[in-house]
C-alpha cells in the first residue's frame, strides 16, 4: 500500500512537473485597468480591436483579468505570472510599479505593458505619441470653433494626461494663434476616471466660459463630457477609441490610439517566437495615433478641414513641424 | 463678473439637489433614532435601479418608482437590523453601503455586459431640463432676466423637486401629528411607549420615507445629472449629506444651506480649476480640490457651535430594562 502511493505521488509529481514545464509555452492573458474593458475608450480598445481580433485570428483562448481595485492589480499579476501564462499585456500606467515587482520575480514570462516604461529584460513597453495625434485633433478643434476658444477635460492630473493638453494646445495655436484653450482635470485620485456627473461640470463651465469644442482625455468621465456637448449643441472630441457614434452630429472626431493593433502584433510576436523587450513609441508615422473619420462625423467634416489636416500630418512626419512632448521636461514650453 | 455668479449658484442648484434629497432622507431617520450611514449605498442602489429599469422599459417614471422602492427595501432591511433585532445601526448601515456597492456593479456586469455600466439613456428616457414660462422672453432683460432665465429657469423636474420637499418635509416634522413622534422616539422613546404609541412601527416609518427620498437622489443621478449609470457614480455624496445634516444641527432649513453651502463649494472648486487668482497666479488642481473639505472641517470645527443630535439616536429601543 505504501508503495502504491508512493508511486502515485511520484506520478503525480511528473505530471505536475511536466505542466510546470508547459507554462512557458504561449498562453496569453491581459490585465485590464480598473476601468474596465467597456469603458468606451482605452480599455475596449485593447478590448474589442485587439484581444478579440487575435483570439478570431488565432484560435487561442486569451485569459483576462479586470481588478476591482488598486490592491488586486499586484495580487491579480502575480496570479496569472504564478499560473504561467506568458506574455501578459497589462494596459496603462498604473501597472508599472506592480509589473515592476512581478516581472522581476518571474524573469521566465513575457510581459508586455501600454502606456508606460518598464525597464526589465523581460518587458516590452509600448508608448503611444499621444501629443501627435492630440495637435491633429487640436487642429481640428480650432477650424471648427467659431468662438476662437477651446476646451480640454482630462481625467487624473499626471504627466501622461498633460501631454494630451499640451500637444491639443499646441495644435489649437498652430492653426490660429490667439485660440484660447480652457484645460481642467477632473481630479488627482483614480476617481477621476470614472465620474461623468464632475466632467458634465467641467465641460458646462467650458461652455460657459465661450469654448465650443471640448476634447476629453479622461476614461469613463469622458461619457459625461460629451453628454453635456450633446444637451448644450456644442462640439466633442473622443480618445483613445474611435468613439464618434457616441453622438453623431456632435462627436467632431476621436483621437484614436491603435493599442488593439498593438495588441495583437504583440501576442502575435510572442506566438512566433519573436517576442523583444525594450521601448517602442508609435506615433504618426508609425500608424500607432490617427484622427478617426467615419460616417457619423462624415457631415461636421468639411472637405477643406479634411485637406488642411492631412497636410499638417504630413508635415508632422516629415518633421517640419515638431510637437513638444510635456513628458521630455515636466513643461508645455515649446 | 454678474454673469458668472449665476452660472456658478446656477451649478450649485445642480450639485446640489442630491445632496438635499439625502439630507432630508437621513433628517427624517436621525430624528426617529436611526443612524443611517446607509444613505450613500442607498443613493447607489437607487441610481442603477432608475438607469436600469429605464434603459429596458424605456419609462423614466418607472425607472424612478424602481429606484425609490429599492432604498425603501434596503431601508426595511437597515431597520429588520437594527430596530426588530436590535442591531448596532453603524455596523448594519455600512454593510448595505458595501452591499450596494458590489451588487450594483455584479447586477449590471451579468444583465448588460457592460463592465457594470448601464447602457446610455437617450434624451426621451431622462429628467430634461424645463424652460419655466417667459424665460426666453426675459432673457434679454439686464440683472432679472439671467437671473430668472439661467438660475431659475432651465433646471430638471427632480431639482424643483428638491427645493419644494424641503418646506413640505419641515412641516410634516414639526406641524403634524407624525413628526411630533417621530421627533419623540428620536428623544425619549419611553415616553413614546408610555402614550401608547408603537415605537418600532415609527421608527420603519420614518425609513420608508428616508427611503423613498434618496430613491429620488439616486434617480437624479443617473437620469436627470447623467445618462447612465456608472460604478460608485455617488462619490460620497451620502457621506457628505450626512455632515450637512449635522451642520444643520437635524433643522430641514439650516440642512438645506448646509447643502446649498458643500453644492457651491464644489461649484466653485470646478470653475477656479485653471483660473489665475491675484497674487497667488494658477493655482493648482488638488489645492483646489480640497478645498471644500478644508471649509467643511473648519466650519464645523468653529462655526456652528455644538451640534447635538436627538438624545435617543443610534440607541435601539428596548422595551423595558
Amino acid at each position: 500500500m505504501k508503495k502504491i502511493l508512493t508511486t502515485t505521488a511520484a506520478a503525480v509529481s511528473i505530471a505536475l512537473c511536466s505542466f510546470v514545464a508547459q507554462a512557458a509555452d504561449f498562453k496569453p492573458a491581459v490585465a485590464y485597468d480598473s476601468t474596465g474593458k467597456f469603458d468606451k475608450s482605452f480599455g475596449q480598445a485593447v478590448a474589442e480591436n485587439g484581444v478579440i481580433k487575435f483570439m478570431e485570428q488565432s484560435d487561442t483562448k486569451v485569459r483576462e483579468l479586470v481588478p476591482s481595485s488598486d490592491a488586486q492589480r499586484e495580487q491579480g499579476l502575480e496570479r496569472l505570472a504564478r499560473k504561467g501564462f506568458s506574455p501578459i499585456l497589462v494596459v496603462g500606467f498604473l501597472y508599472a510599479t506592480p509589473l515592476q515587482k512581478i516581472a522581476a520575480k518571474y524573469p521566465d514570462s513575457q510581459f508586455v505593458i501600454i502606456d508606460a516604461v518598464v525597464d526589465l529584460p523581460n518587458v516590452k513597453s509600448i508608448l503611444f505619441k499621444e501629443h501627435e495625434g492630440s495637435f491633429l485633433v487640436g487642429a481640428m478643434a480650432a477650424m471648427k470653433s467659431e468662438t476662437n476658444k477651446v476646451g480640454f477635460v482630462g481625467g487624473m492630473d499626471i504627466s501622461l494626461i498633460r501631454k494630451f493638453a499640451c500637444g491639443y494646445e499646441q495644435g489649437a495655436k498652430y492653426v490660429n494663434k490667439d485660440a484660447e484653450v480652457f484645460q481642467n482635470m477632473t481630479g488627482s485620485t483614480n476617481a477621476a476616471w470614472s465620474d461623468p456627473a464632475r466632467g458634465a461640470e467641467l465641460a458646462k463651465s467650458q461652455f460657459s466660459k465661450g469654448a465650443d469644442v471640448v476634447f476629453a482625455a479622461a476614461g469613463g468621465t469622458g461619457v459625461g463630457v460629451y453628454q453635456a456637448a450633446a444637451d448644450e449643441g456644442k462640439y466633442a472630441i473622443g480618445v483613445d477609441s474611435n468613439q464618434n457614434y457616441i453622438h453623431p452630429g456632435v462627436m467632431l472626431t476621436s483621437m484614436v490610439k491603435r493599442v488593439g493593433v498593438a495588441t495583437v502584433d504583440a501576442f502575435k510576436a510572442a506566438e512566433a517566437g519573436t517576442f523583444t523587450a525594450g521601448i517602442q513609441s508609435l506615433g504618426l508615422k508609425e500608424n500607432g495615433v490617427d484622427w478617426a473619420l467615419d460616417e457619423y462625423n462624415r457631415d461636421l467634416v468639411t472637405p477643406e478641414m479634411e485637406g488642411k489636416i492631412a497636410g499638417i500630418k504630413a508635415k508632422i512626419i516629415s518633421g517640419e513641424i515638431k510637437v513638444h512632448d510635456y513628458m521630455m521636461d515636466n513643461t508645455c514650453n515649446y | 463678473m454678474y454673469e458668472n455668479i449665476i452660472l456658478i449658484l446656477d451649478a450649485t442648484l445642480r450639485v446640489s439637489a442630491p445632496l438635499i434629497l439625502a439630507a432630508l432622507a437621513g433628517l427624517f431617520s436621525e430624528r426617529s433614532g436611526i443612524v443611517n450611514i446607509a444613505l450613500e449605498g442607498k443613493i447607489l442602489s437607487s441610481a442603477f435601479a432608475a438607469a436600469a429599469t429605464t434603459s429596458v422599459t424605456g419609462s423614466i417614471m418607472l425607472g424612478l418608482l424602481a429606484a425609490m422602492m429599492t432604498s425603501t427595501l434596503l431601508s426595511l432591511l437597515h431597520g429588520f437590523a437594527c430596530i426588530t433585532h436590535r442591531g448596532d445601526q453603524i455596523v448594519s448601515g455600512v454593510a448595505i453601503n458595501m452591499l450596494a456597492a458590489g451588487l450594483t456593479v455584479t447586477l449590471g456586469r451579468y444583465w448588460f455586459g457592460l463592465g457594470g455600466q448601464t447602457p446610455p439613456l437617450s434624451n426621451d428616457e431622462r429628467f430634461t431640463s424645463i424652460t419655466l414660462p417667459g424665460a426666453d422672453a426675459v432673457a434679454d432683460v439686464p440683472v432679472i432676466g439671467l437671473l430668472y432665465s439661467e438660475l431659475i429657469s432651465g433646471h430638471n423636474i427632480l431639482v424643483y423637486l428638491a427645493l419644494a420637499l424641503v418646506p413640505v418635509c419641515w412641516w410634516i416634522i414639526f406641524k403634524t401629528r407624525f413628526g411630533l413622534r417621530l421627533r419623540a422616539a428620536g428623544e425619549n422613546p419611553h415616553a413614546v411607549d408610555t402614550a401608547g404609541i408603537s415605537v418600532a412601527w415609527l421608527r420603519y416609518r420614518a425609513l420608508i420615507c428616508a427611503g423613498i427620498l434618496t430613491g429620488i437622489a439616486g434617480a437624479y443621478l443617473s437620469t436627470a445629472h447623467s445618462a447612465g449609470f456608472v460604478p460608485n457614480m455617488s462619490a460620497g455624496k451620502g457621506y457628505i449629506a450626512l455632515a450637512a445634516l449635522i451642520f444643520g444641527k437635524w433643522k430641514p432649513v439650516p440642512v438645506l444651506f448646509g447643502c446649498l453651502l458643500f453644492g457651491f463649494l464644489d461649484a466653485m472648486a470646478i470653475r477656479l480649476q485653471g483660473a489665475e487668482l491675484p497674487f497667488i497666479g494658477e493655482v493648482p488642481v488638488q489645492a483646489i480640490e480640497i478645498l471644500p473639505y478644508v471649509l467643511t472641517v473648519l466650519l464645523l470645527a468653529g462655526f456652528i457651535g455644538r451640534a447635538v443630535g436627538p438624545k435617543s439616536i443610534g440607541v435601539p429601543y428596548v422595551k423595558s430594562r
